[in-house]
């Protein structure tokens, strides 16, 4: 037993992206990928057979033609691949950051629900301003509404030990109720049918490019700059890399994790509200009671898939955008239904977290285990820093 | 305390058990065996000595069957054999006893001894009675019962190390091979389990590899000695014809001061100062109960005792990782009783912790940022709110360079060190700069002779320029060596305090088992315990 937690703590310990050659550090995300596509194509035949009662052998290509051709092969295409991709990489970089700190933060749902809601109300107040005002405004509200919400398992964990996965999820809940109950109540357009807020007017985030690439896309890229920059370059990302990678030595380094622990979780919940005033302020500029996203948990395998790399983040979210760009027209084109995209990205999110294990457990020392597994694994076996 | 018996020569016609033969092992960029040959005949206790990273490992894993050999071959009884993987290793004959055990700790002695052999009664169960009826004799025979049903985990680390053993007998092991089987084990339990390799070698005739780094066992319990370094074999010789200078020169291809001189020192000015402390360890138990001791500047104070009477928990207290419940401590006349340990390295205090992966190291951070990870915070490491790179890169040269870290560049992870290595970087940002305190607990535990030579000169040197040294540690001999004067910890407090240099190492160990100078006067805990220096006591176990 022993032996077991040692080898998660080395494996945690180990993994720090500097320490690995890119190309080993691209093996795994590679096989991931590819698998997955491998086995999609078999649910894409039982579709295909369930649907029309006949095997055609070229269905896979024809449904991953689909895919492709509908997330990237027009220009169109690309802009509403990006769209799809921006909050994606706001909450992969969320879950990176928790990642790196040695936190499982399930809670992006959550904080992105507080940052539509906090957005939603500022750029209703404020849709009557000048953009250049009304929208900076609102998107930072929804920022500080999703770094509020992380910061409250961040303290409980500090004072408490209450586990981070249990608390943030719970809180998904309580998000989810909070935004249903202003939609219902305060920021309900009186006398509509169904309970909608009003539109963010001018709060709006403007188009850049296309007819839907808005501004939230530069902000992704540069919050992917900004996040790698603090964990490499500043004394607060050193502190929350070691904290990650051995709490007790942090301990030891005389570095405190009751601060560096609800830090971490508020600067993540400021990256998932981003996403959810991203998505507020950029597509869909009001909202009803019950706005549902699979962002939250799609952002666990993208930094899964980025290994907690920041700028790694970008080209993950870009895969799992343009599958959900391309998820539509794959469904009207080769009548696959669009629900395969959730299969390939269960596949990825299985081959990332278990792998690794299962090579360790057949004695085969992979070089390329992703920081993450460790935690997601010790997460689930409700263990985290009791292991150390 | 040396008990070998000379008439107990090896049956030295008897054709060996096993023989190594030009065994060749390259990995990329090294050569870890380099035609090594050895020859372990039936009945003979065959010592390999080597430090860290010789080779020993290697040839083993070889003979073991998890690694193959780029030349060479191996012979049992006389015939070459392939070993292709454990399976075929321990079906002829060979068993090995790891550093680490192989060990399920849930299941049962008889669980484990039976794990890949089980014997069955007919096609579906197990034949436990049998088995257990085994187990009791071979126990019986060797002179330690075991119960057949106790869990592994609830047992002892010596007595785990006995079902290790056990299992290699049950299978009938004909070559055993011991990895550092003593490193974890206290004094006396070393000593039983030397009776037990003794009387397997004597009465089965079993031949025995016995791998360490420390001599003074290695002279105790070998026939025959070789001595490896670099992958090649530099010498076999006998515990008769040789002593631990020439083996420890042997070992490291100089000649090694097994015993720094420590020299005169001249104390200063009282630098810490421990007023009755009390302290709880992490089960809410008193674990110190009033320590009083000061230490001088320029001094070295050891701590001697048996492993669990208030040690590291005194320590703790003293750096800032233990809150105390009672009591002071006084750093250079400033009250540091309840200060950070931020603000005891802000006061010029270094501390070498025991556990180095623990807490002394991130193993996946470079050895350039762990040599900045107790002071990455101040200047000329950071600027601000920003980390200086360049600075931290240049600090990880200039430690490789002066505390010979053998590493390929500081950009390295440190996980990929040795252990030697891991601790002197340790000690090179522990000892950094003025410090006007060292805490050294467990500083050299593990280590090859030629490192803990390394790290005892620089903290003599240390002391020399006026630094207070704090140093704790299990092997007494660290103690009485290093130490300019001794404080005897026994169940949370400091029983007593002796001059290091005329300190009787028999009356230290006295003091450590009973709390006591003789027999009937107790000065802490309760009733005197026979004199026996070495049993490890702990109070609340």
């Amino acid at each position: 037993m022993s032996n077991f937690f040692s080898f998660l703590r080395r494996t945690r310990a180990s993994s720090d992206p500097d320490g690995t050659p890119w190309q080993t550090a691209l093996i795994l995300p590679v096989a991931a990928i590819v698998m997955a596509v491998l086995i999609g194509s078999f649910f894409v035949y039982i579709a295909a057979w369930i649907k029309n009662g006949t095997l055609v052998l070229e269905q896979p290509l024809k449904a991953y033609g689909a895919l492709v051709s509908g997330s990237l092969l027009s220009f169109d295409a690309v802009v509403g691949t990006l769209v799809f991709t921006a909050p994606l990489v706001f909450g992969g970089l969320a879950v990176a950051l928790g990642f790196k700190a040695g936190l499982f933060n399930i809670g992006v749902t959550g904080q992105l629900l507080m940052g539509v809601l906090a957005a939603v109300a500022v750029g209703v107040a404020l849709s009557d301003q000048p953009t250049i005002i009304a929208a900076p405004v609102a998107f930072l509200a929804g920022t500080l509404a999703g770094a509020a919400m992380g910061f409250i398992p961040g303290y409980l964990k500090a004072r408490t030990g209450a586990h981070e996965v249990v608390t943030t999820i719970m809180l998904n809940y309580v998000a989810g109720n909070i935004l249903a109950a202003f939609v219902a109540g305060p920021l309900r357009v009186p006398r509509a049918p169904a309970p909608v807020t009003f539109d963010v007017g001018n709060a709006a985030l403007p188009i850049l490019f296309g007819t839907t690439g808005h501004v939230g896309l530069i902000i992704a890229v540069l919050a992917a700059v900004a996040v790698g920059w603090l964990l490499q370059r500043t004394t607060l990302g050193f502190e929350i890399r070691t904290a990650g990678a051995n709490p007790d030595a942090a301990r030891y380094a005389g570095m405190r994790p009751r601060v560096i622990i609800p830090l971490t979780m508020a600067m993540s919940g400021a990256l998932a509200g981003m996403a959810g005033a991203g998505e507020l302020l950029g597509v869909i500029h009001k909202t009803q009671t019950s706005y549902t996203t699979s962002v939250g948990f799609d952002a666990i395998a993208v930094a899964l898939l980025a290994r907690s790399n920041p700028i790694a983040v970008l080209p993950a979210a870009l895969l799992f955008g343009a599958m959900r760009a391309g998820a539509g027209p794959m469904q009207v084109i080769a009548s696959t239904p669009r629900e395969l995209v959730d299969v390939l990205q269960g596949v990825i999110l299985l081959v990332l977290v278990a792998l690794p294990v299962l090579a360790r457990a057949l004695g085969r020392g992979g070089g390329a285990t992703p920081a993450e597994a460790p935690t997601v694994t010790a997460s689930y076996a409700g263990g985290g820093e009791s292991l150390s | 305390m040396v008990s070998t018996e000379p008439d107990r020569a090896p049956g030295a016609t008897r054709a060996p058990a096993l023989e190594m033969r030009g065994i060749t092992k390259r990995y990329p960029g090294v050569v870890a065996n380099d035609d090594i040959s050895l020859q372990v005949r039936p009945g003979e206790i065959h010592a390999l000595l080597g430090e860290n990273g010789a080779g020993k490992t290697t040839l083993m894993n070889i003979l073991y069957g998890l690694a193959r050999p780029d030349e060479g071959e191996i012979l049992i009884d006389g015939s070459p054999v392939r070993i292709s993987g454990p399976t075929d290793a321990i079906a002829r004959g060979i068993s090995m006893v790891h550093q680490h055990f192989m060990l399920v700790p849930v299941m049962t002695v008889a669980e484990n001894i039976l794990l890949g052999e089980e014997p069955m009664a007919n096609a579906v169960f197990l034949d436990r009675r049998a088995a257990h009826e085994r187990i009791r004799e071979l126990g019986r025979r060797f002179g330690f019962e075991l119960d057949p049903d106790a869990t592994v985990g609830a047992l002892s680390v010596g007595w785990q190390q006995r079902v290790e053993i056990l299992k290699a007998l049950y299978r009938n092991a004909r070559v055993l091979v011991l990895d550092e089987p003593t490193a974890v084990l206290t004094p006396q339990e070393t000593r039983e389990i030397f009776t037990v390799l003794r009387q397997l070698s004597r009465e089965l005739g079993t031949a025995i590899i016995f791998i360490s780094h420390k001599l003074y066992e290695v002279l105790e319990i070998a026939d025959r000695i070789t001595v490896i370094r670099r992958g090649s074999v530099v010498a076999e010789r006998l515990p008769s014809e040789t002593d631990e200078d020439d083996l420890a020169a042997l070992m490291v291809g100089r000649d090694v001061q097994l015993v720094v001189d420590r020299g005169t020192s001249s104390p200063g000015e009282p630098c810490l100062e421990v007023r009755g402390l009390h302290a709880t360890n992490d089960r809410g138990r008193e674990a110190l109960r009033g320590v009083d001791f000061e230490i001088r500047a320029g001094e070295i104070l050891g701590v001697a005792g048996v492993a669990g009477n208030g040690q590291e928990e005194l320590v703790e207290a003293i750096v800032g990782l233990r809150q105390p419940t009672g009591g002071s401590v006084t750093l250079d006349g400033r009250d540091v009783t309840r200060a950070s340990t931020r603000e005891m390295t802000n006061l010029g205090v270094g501390y070498v912790p025991a556990d180095r992966h623990r807490f002394g190291l991130v193993l996946g951070f470079n050895v350039a940022d762990n040599l900045v990870l107790t002071d990455y915070y101040r200047a000329p490491y950071s600027r601000g709110i920003l980390r200086n790179d360049a600075a931290i890169e240049g600090r990880g040269r200039e430690a490789i360079d002066e505390y010979d870290i053998r590493t390929p560049s500081a950009r390295v992870t440190a996980g990929t060190l040795s252990g030697g290595n891991q601790q002197k970087l340790i000690v090179a940002r522990e000892f950094a700069g003025d410090r006007r305190l060292l805490v050294l607990d467990q500083p050299t535990r593990g280590l090859d002779v030629g490192s803990i030579e390394f790290i005892h000169r620089r903290a003599i040197a240390k002391r020399d320029a006026g630094t207070a040294i704090l140093l704790v540690s299990a092997e007494l001999d660290e103690v009485l060596e290093m130490s300019d004067r001794i404080a005897v910890m026994y169940r949370g407090q400091i029983v007593a305090i002796v001059d290091g240099r005329t300190a009787d190492r028999n009356e230290v160990g006295i003091l450590m088992a009973t709390g006591a100078r003789q027999e009937g006067s107790v000065v802490g805990g309760k009733e005197g315990e026979a004199p026996d220096p070495t049993t490890p006591r702990r109070d609340d176990e």
